[in-house]
Parts: C-alpha cells; sequence; structure tokens
C-alpha cells in the first residue's frame, strides 16, 4: 500500500490525463488539416508509444524478485506464442502465485 | 464514381450505424470488462480510492496509460513526469486520428471531433477494416467505442468491489496485474527486429536513468530514446 494522496493531487492527476488523452485524441485529426504527418514524425510515435511501456517495465523487471520476474518471462512467452493479451496475463499472475506457495 | 464521392459516402455516421458498431464491438468489450477489472483491482491495491479510480476510467479511458499511472502514483508524484508520460504513451491516438483524417474530413467539426472521443486501439482497427472494405465505419468508431467505455467502466467498478475483498493480493499474484497488463499490451506492438532494437535501447536508457537519476525520469527518457532511434532507422517502404 502506498501512503495516501490528498484528493487536491488526486483531482490535478485525473484533469492532466484526461486532459492530455484528449489533446491526442483531436490533435491527429486537427494536425492533418493543417499539415499532412511524414513518415519521419509517424516512426518517432510509433516507437515511442511502445518504448515508453518497456521502459516503465524494465526496472521493475530489474529490481524485482525471481516471482515478478518469473511473471512477466510467462506473459512474455505466451504472447510470443499465442499473441493472445488474456491469457498471457492470467498466466503471468499464476505462475507469481505459485512460485510463492511454493517457496 | 469519383474516389472523393466514395470517400464521402463512406464517412456516413447516424444513430443506426452507431447502433451496429456498438453490437459489432460487444465480443470485443467482454475482454474488456476483465482488462477493466483488472485495472480496479491495481488501482485499489495502490490505495485509489474507489471514486478516482472510476473517474479516471470515466474520463481518460485509455487503458495503458491508466495503469502506468498507477506506477507513477504516490504523494511525491511530479505533474510533468505524469504529463509526459501520458502523452508518450497516448501519442498513437494522434497517429489513429491522423489515419480517420479523409473520411473524418468531411464532417462538421463538432462531429469530427466528438467522433474522436472515444477513439481507442480496437474500434479505430475496425473502422480502418471497415472502410477498407467499403462500409462505412465511423459508426464503430462512434458505437464501439461506447461499447467499449461502458465494459471498462462496469470492468472498473467489478475490480474494485472484487479487490477489496481480498485480504493478501499478493498470494494471487494480484500485484503483478499492472506490469503483466503492461507487458502484454507492448509485446502485442512486437513485429520485427527493429522494433526489438528500439525496445532495447528504451529499455536500457531507463535502466541507467533510474539508477543515477531516478525520480520517475527513466520513462520518459527511454520512451524518447525509443522515439528517436524509430525516428532514424527507416522501416521498409519509407521514402523519409
Amino acid at each position: 500500500m502506498t501512503p495516501e494522496v490528498s484528493h487536491w493531487l488526486a483531482l490535478g492527476v485525473l484533469l492532466v490525463m484526461a486532459v492530455v488523452t484528449l489533446i491526442t485524441r483531436w490533435g491527429g485529426v486537427w494536425l492533418m488539416s493543417w499539415v499532412p504527418i511524414g513518415a519521419r514524425v509517424r516512426r518517432f510515435i510509433g516507437a515511442m508509444s511502445s518504448s515508453v511501456l518497456v521502459a516503465l517495465l524494465a526496472p521493475l523487471a530489474f529490481k524485482g524478485d525471481a516471482s515478478v520476474r518469473l511473471a512477466l518471462l510467462a506473459t512474455l512467452v505466451t504472447m510470443a506464442l499465442m499473441k493472445k493479451p488474456l491469457p498471457a496475463i492470467a498466466l503471468g499472475l499464476v505462475v507469481a502465485a505459485a512460485y510463492r506457495g511454493l517457496a | 464514381m469519383s474516389p472523393l464521392r466514395s470517400e464521402r459516402e463512406l464517412s456516413a455516421l447516424n444513430p443506426s450505424l452507431m447502433a451496429a458498431g456498438f453490437r459489432q464491438m460487444l465480443p470485443i468489450a467482454a475482454f474488456v470488462l476483465v482488462f477493466g477489472a483488472a485495472y480496479g483491482v491495481a488501482a485499489q491495491q495502490k490505495g485509489v480510492s474507489a471514486g478516482w479510480a472510476l473517474a479516471m476510467s470515466a474520463f481518460v479511458f485509455a487503458g495503458a496509460a491508466q495503469f502506468a499511472v498507477l506506477d507513477l502514483w504516490g504523494p511525491e508524484l511530479s505533474m510533468l513526469t505524469l504529463a509526459l508520460t501520458v502523452l508518450a504513451i497516448n501519442a498513437r491516438h494522434l497517429l489513429m486520428g491522423a489515419s480517420l483524417f479523409p473520411w473524418l474530413r468531411h464532417l462538421p467539426g463538432w462531429q469530427r471531433y466528438g467522433a474522436m472521443v472515444l477513439a481507442s486501439d480496437s474500434n479505430w482497427a475496425m473502422t480502418l477494416q471497415a472502410m477498407a472494405k467499403g462500409s462505412p465505419g465511423l459508426g464503430v468508431l462512434v458505437g464501439g467505442g461506447l461499447a467499449l467505455w461502458v465494459f471498462w467502466m462496469l470492468g472498473t467498478a467489478m475490480g474494485l468491489m472484487f479487490g477489496g475483498l481480498i485480504a493478501d493480493p499478493r498470494v494471487l499474484g494480484l500485484d503483478m496485474v499492472m506490469a503483466c497488463f503492461l507487458l502484454a499490451m507492448a509485446t502485442a506492438g512486437l513485429t520485427s527486429w527493429r522494433t526489438l532494437c528500439i525496445w532495447g535501447v528504451a529499455g536500457a536508457t531507463a535502466l541507467v536513468v533510474d539508477a543515477w537519476l531516478g525520480h520517475n525520469l527513466h520513462v520518459v527518457a527511454g520512451a524518447i530514446a525509443g522515439g528517436g532511434l524509430g525516428l532514424l532507422w527507416k522501416e521498409p517502404g519509407d521514402d523519409a
């Protein structure tokens, strides 16, 4: 459990998230009515969108204990084999739970 | 028939097309219910109160960003880091909007931007699919988006209720929901060696920045490093 976050901070987080996300939903259409989005910008955005998730996960995996690493590995392998997120996530949780139950 | 005319016809948007889009999305929306429940459980564990978690799902309506922000959640959270992280994760919406512009431009402004409010990965993909087959797709963007939103909200509420009943989430592995969700979302986009190299750079940058600079800068730094390599490294078939 993380320490308490005040309601004002939570409201700020909600507003920032909602506004930034709405800007991304509207921005592409708005930009295109002025200037077409080129291949370079498209490549930057495309690469960045998944890189941010990897950047978030890398330290979690690096600092995590064996149960965390095994869970992530199970999700990764299941995704590689089946390409289905739901079983991949479920197996990750099961592996973490099983390892902790046995260890 | 001129291409412009057919584009205009495909941009049709009315209540019956939206209702059809809503129904078409239901099988996928059922999965969204489960993801929403996972979010509710994860939010509960992070100590996000039920009201705020529901408000996030209602007004942000972007799974990966919502999960990622749970990782940053805490009294020390910096608004700049938050804004940049959400921007980096949701920047793909910019590309979705741009790809739908050929049809959206035929609509009046309020419809054009109104239709994009509920844009997310699966209803956007189904819209493009419909357009490619020559059937009007904006109904599934709006109606399908509404279906996703309803089930995302229901799922979040279920997860919050369920999460409150569990004494020790670690025993069930539920503390791994956030990380496994984000990993599954990321891995779905793994299509080439180019992507793998980009991720290598993003991950390595994140580890280095996390070890020496901290303050959650690793997320933004890794995103920019990966994006930069993507910019420099052309994909097959690119001219620029």
